[in-house]
């Protein structure tokens, strides 16, 4: 199995309504992953597109609308689609394609555009619940999420100040982005005197609907060598699903993610994760998300990951394990499949000692990336080294 | 890392002024669902009054919503059994939106309710109706309401909402 690595990385910025289309986004972050690789679209032997479901944009088969913004013409070109976890999963998809000795250079292309999307993207999410015995019921994308935050709490006694504090984090963390469409110095008090949306959800806790694409190029030892002096390597990559009876499940532990970490810590020869991780960066669209990924991720204690950020554990300065160190999606912004990527793009950043004010000190040299999706029972999970 | 690319942000006004052009479509699709034997029969008991969910007899679990087949040990699901109609709170929310954003004055209270007679943890979503919002706990024993006979139609809302047990 050949090895592979990360070795150029692109972004947008991220905002609510870009001027720019689709597969204008799309081309503009694949350009600069190329660029940032110092390569050409002749030297990609295969393109993956991550993209969400076709609803948002009103257009069947997406992955063709956009084929021509990613340079997928005239290659072998997949779109691949796995709810929230896409972003994550876009690269596991491209590990697939290397490591296999099929082809030795892939570019990978995550691109949202949610805002077409009319009177606003929720709609295009109502689908995710049971047609006969749920819909019916008039649900609505935060529900869900509510739900599981109230069973978080209840089952660990956690207080929403401790949730809170995942969103002045983050969004203090996003000042540093260039692409953050929602980077701001708040305090747990402002969080929390936010509207409820649904308790206990507040505003301030929920990532913003963003347009936006990220890219990377990855490719086979032997070329990575070649077109970088600092490859980083895809050390571990898992993935899981959990059922889609979710009433049936208990909402308190995201029992997919840890199956997917497992896989991906086995695979990079990880055997203690909290201690020998440098830097993660888990999927955080809800404040209490970050902290039950964390959990999932084996990065703390279950029900433990809200003391650790309050001690300060998850900071990216003077943290010991710096958390979300890119601002993550409640800060920098939420283009469901490009939120992921960036996540990517971030620890490639981080790795190679690029991030800027940003930059985790101490020489970083293993990290995680997560996403979650669905109807919260999708985990991806990728590690990456130097 | 490069500065970012594109992502250009386009304000109200942009719109309001007539500095962006755009086009729109409204989709009308519209689809009708067929239930299958189980979901069937759960929404053809839902009209009766009843609550109904389904056993596996293998990995020894009672399910609702009931299922043609159990999907962990991969076999026909076996028996059917009614539930009491009585539940506990898994979990809550007090939500002030709709989907499309509108605000509502007075929440709904959508919940994980854990059937009576199902396996440990089973439950459905429902809604809860007849408390007080700040009265609602997570362990809070609930019962279904159900619509007056005439009014059911084999449908999940056939049960109006479920209220905390006296």
């Amino acid at each position: 199995m050949s090895r592979v690595a990360i070795v150029g990385a692109g972004i947008t910025k991220f905002v609510r309504r870009a001027k720019e289309t689709a597969p204008e986004l799309s081309w503009a972050a694949a350009k600069a992953a190329l660029d940032s690789a110092g390569m050409t679209l002749d030297q990609i032997d295969c393109v993956i597109h991550g993209t969400a479901p076709d609803a948002f944009d009103g257009v069947h088969m997406k992955g063709e609308y956009l084929a021509s913004g990613s340079g997928g013409w005239g290659k072998p070109y997949t779109r691949c689609y796995v709810g929230g976890g896409t972003g994550v999963f876009a690269p596991i998809h491209a590990w697939m394609h290397l490591a296999s000795g099929k082809f030795k250079t892939a570019l990978v292309v995550c691109e949202e555009k949610m805002s077409s999307c009319q009177p606003h993207p929720q709609g295009a999410f109502i689908t995710i619940f049971d047609h006969t015995t749920e819909r019916a019921l008039g649900p609505n994308l935060l529900w869900i999420f509510a739900l599981e935050q109230q069973r978080y709490m209840a089952v660990h006694g956690i207080t929403n100040e401790e949730i809170a504090l995942v969103s002045v984090k983050n969004k203090r963390n996003a000042m540093g982005h260039p692409s953050a469409q929602l980077g701001a110095e708040l305090t747990v008090k402002e969080v929390l005197a936010s509207e409820v949306m649904a308790h206990p959800v507040h505003r301030l806790m929920v990532s913003p609907t963003s347009d936006g694409a990220a890219a990377v190029v990855m490719a086979v030892e032997s070329v990575a060598k070649k077109v970088t002096r600092n490859p980083v390597w895809v050390e571990g990559v898992g993935w899981a699903l959990d059922t889609a009876f979710w009433t049936n499940r208990d909402l308190y532990y995201p029992r997919y993610v840890e199956v997917a970490a497992r896989m991906a810590y086995k695979m990079a020869g990880i055997r203690e994760p909290a201690k020998e991780i440098h830097i993660a960066e888990p999927y955080d669209p809800f404040a209490y998300k970050e902290l039950h990924h964390l959990e999932g991720l084996l990065l703390a204690p279950k029900g433990k990951a809200p003391k650790l950020l309050a001690d300060g554990h998850f900071n990216r300065d003077g943290g010991r394990l710096p958390s979300c160190p890119s601002g993550g999606l409640l800060g920098v912004g939420n283009p469901i499949s490009a939120a992921g990527m960036m996540k990517i793009c971030e620890l490639f950043w981080q790795l190679r000692g690029e991030a800027g004010p940003r930059q985790v000190k101490g020489k970083p040299r293993k990290a995680v990336a997560q996403a979650w999706g669905d109807l919260m029972q999708v985990g991806t999970v990728v590690v990456c080294g130097v | 890392m490069m500065e970012p690319r594109l992502g250009t942000p386009l304000s109200s006004e942009d719109f309001e002024q007539g500095k962006v052009f755009t086009e729109s479509y409204a989709p009308k699709a519209e689809y009708a669902w067929d239930t299958g034997p189980s979901i069937g029969r759960y929404l053809a008991e839902l009209k009766e009054g009843r609550l109904v969910g389904r056993t596996c007899r293998a990995c020894k679990r009672t399910f609702i919503p009931p299922r043609s087949f159990c999907e962990l040990c991969f076999r026909p699901a076996d028996d059917w059994v009614v539930f009491p109609g009585t539940g506990k709170v898994n979990t809550f929310s007090l939500c002030y939106i709709t989907w499309d954003m509108r605000k509502l004055k007075d929440p709904q209270i959508p919940a994980v309710i854990e059937i009576d007679g199902a396996s440990e943890g089973h439950g459905i979503l429902h809604l809860l109706g007849n408390v007080d919002p700040k009265q609602v706990k997570v362990g809070m024993r609930v019962r279904a309401v159900w619509k007056p006979a005439p009014e059911r139609a084999g449908a999940i809302t056939d049960i109006l909402h479920w209220e905390p047990m006296p």
